[in-house]
């Protein structure tokens, strides 16, 4: 390393610090404050320290509705991804290996779902048809389908590196197409499984637009809608809705630090390619 | 049993993803260009043929919410570009502590849109905000950076910019690396400066992340919400409101047909911004 690299790494760190750094660090700051002190919004070293009782008001406030806004969101991640894998990677396998006419039109089905907004009251019109308007299930259904056309892509130029000799053995060997798909390819694809995993994961947990119009109800708050309904139901205490920001952004920390390179693989999937 | 042999592909496999695509997003979609032509209450419509459309580009708050779209989007997707790849620059180029500054340019893409906009609120109050204290260290009187009618809807793309930069300078980086390095060299060899480097290696070769970054950072401000809602609310006023809010304003006031018609405005803008934009990178994509 030269000194200039050395040099120019020192002075870009110093203006990382001031501009990515430091938001973070008031927002920690906010959140361990006194009611009193927060409500200053000065950016200070917190004169008194509350991190444990602004952590066990924020979780009670309201019978524990940060509790239930975790658990929904939980769930509604947790499904909404299971079947993006399980659909995505069987969209992408047939894609990938069956060329025929149908494709463009799951190709103009897969560019529809990147690049369309969708038609919200139209969609609320069919949801509330089917009886699946303010329900976590049909919350889950609805992740699926504005995330499908990711996980399609991702899934198909990860297949396109699987031989096909895998499958033609299973096929000799008397495998159905689901045993195929399910017991040979499916295991293959664990990388790019967990790529896609972590970045619809985030994605759905960080959702805020989706739930406010397809899940309003108080037994159906989601977590990043408690941090909405905070802002204005307690706009006097800036400590709480802090700490609630902060309890928001620590999963997202937690995973990013642990599935770093799996994350950024999912985020540049198609750059190189286009 | 058929005499032709099953494909070990079924199109079943495809059934039901299509099933929860077709249903929750193009029935829908399909739908809305039906129902921005009436006028509806989710129970009842009444057809008026091209009313809300009219209404759309008469009232001039709708039709501020329209331009500032295009503004917010212009903006947001240029500077991301525009840094996103002198950062990629930056942080390839072997400094001091390049991994541990890639993951703190990054990290704001992960978290919570809405937590972002409170935080940035408070930074940007104009008297108490950490932001307005700085500068007031230096000698400058900071503006109302959110409620300034005429400042607000670049406050609010500035935290944007702040927030998805990280994303865009990713996705530089992945298109650098598959730049080979001979050609660094050959230029070097001909006497190429580190500018015309720049300007004649780095920028034509990057193009496919350049293409990525663009469109998605365009779909993404034309269709932005979350980070308005969190800020300002459209305000003050309707200085800072782009299509996706005054959606979202119509349907909580309860017409359902103009909210409907703005969602249709949307898609079409976004797909004259985006269809020829794809056509022409497509066209200029440099052959080697």
């Amino acid at each position: 390393m030269t000194s200039r690299q050395r040099n120019t790494g020192i002075i870009a760190f110093l203006a990382a610090f001031i501009i990515f750094i430091l938001p973070f660090v008031f927002t920690f700051f906010m959140a361990v404050k006194s009611r009193q002190e927060a409500a200053l919004f000065l950016f200070t070293w917190p004169s008194e320290w509350h991190f444990w009782s602004n952590l066990v008001e924020v979780v009670q406030a309201r019978n524990y509705m940060l509790l239930l806004a975790y658990f929904n969101s939980t769930i509604i991640t947790v499904g909404a991804v299971a079947l993006l894998v399980i659909f995505g990677a069987m969209v992408g396998y047939v894609l990938q290996r069956r060329p025929s006419g149908w494709n463009k039109l799951i190709y103009a089905g897969v560019l529809m779902g990147l690049m369309v907004p969708p038609a919200v009251v139209p969609t609320i019109w069919v949801l509330q048809g089917l009886g699946l308007f303010k329900t976590i299930h049909g919350m889950i259904l609805i992740q699926v389908a504005y995330g499908l056309a990711f996980s399609v892509l991702l899934y198909r130029s990860f297949i396109a590196t699987i031989p096909r000799d895998l499958d033609e053995a299973a096929i000799i060997d008397g495998a159905k197409p689901w045993a195929i798909f399910f017991k040979v390819i499916l295991p293959l694809l664990k990388p790019v499984t967990v790529t896609l995993i972590l970045v619809q994961s985030i994605a759905i947990f960080n959702d805020f637009t989706n739930p406010l119009y397809y899940l309003p109800g108080r037994e159906n708050v989601t977590v990043q809608l408690t941090l909405f309904n905070f802002q204005s139901q307690f706009q006097s205490q800036f400590n709480l809705l802090f700490m609630n920001i902060l309890l928001v952004t620590i999963p997202p920390l937690i995973v990013f630090v642990i599935f770093n390179r799996q994350i950024v693989a999912g985020m540049t999937a198609g750059a190189v390619k286009g | 049993m058929t005499a032709k042999r099953r494909s070990p592909y079924p199109y079943w496999f495809v059934l039901p993803a299509a099933v929860v695509f077709t249903v929750l997003f193009l029935v829908p979609t399909i739908a809305s260009f039906w129902f921005s032509m009436t006028r509806w209450d989710l129970f009842q419509t009444e057809f008026i043929g091209w009313d809300n459309y009219r209404q759309f580009f008469k009232e001039p708050f709708l039709v501020q919410g329209l331009t500032n779209t295009l503004i917010y989007a212009v903006v947001t997707s240029g500077a991301k570009t525009i840094l996103g790849l002198l950062l990629a620059v930056l942080l390839t180029s072997g400094i001091l502590w390049q991994g541990f500054l890639r993951s703190v340019v990054f990290f704001p893409v992960l978290v919570s849109t809405i937590g972002v906009g409170i935080t940035f609120a408070a930074l940007m109050h104009p008297t108490k905000g950490a932001i307005n204290i700085a500068l007031s260290y230096v000698g400058i009187d900071g503006p109302s950076w959110l409620s300034d009618p005429t400042l607000a809807l670049y406050s609010v793309a500035f935290i944007d910019i702040w927030k998805g930069v990280g994303l865009a300078t990713l996705i530089y980086i992945a298109g650098l690396a598959a730049i080979s390095p001979e050609y660094y060299e050959a230029a070097r060899i001909d006497g190429a400066t580190r500018s015309q480097q720049f300007w004649r290696v780095t920028v034509p070769l990057v193009q496919p992340a350049t293409v990525t970054v663009v469109t998605l950072s365009l779909i993404g401000g034309l269709r932005s919400f979350d980070i308005i809602w969190a800020t300002t609310k459209g305000g003050p006023g309707f200085a800072s409101d782009v299509l996706a809010s005054v959606i979202y304003k119509q349907y909580q006031a309860g017409f359902y047909g103009l909210a409907t018609a703005g969602n249709v405005i949307l898609f079409l803008l976004i797909a004259i911004i985006i269809l020829p934009l794809t056509w022409w990178f497509n066209k200029r994509e440099v052959d080697l």
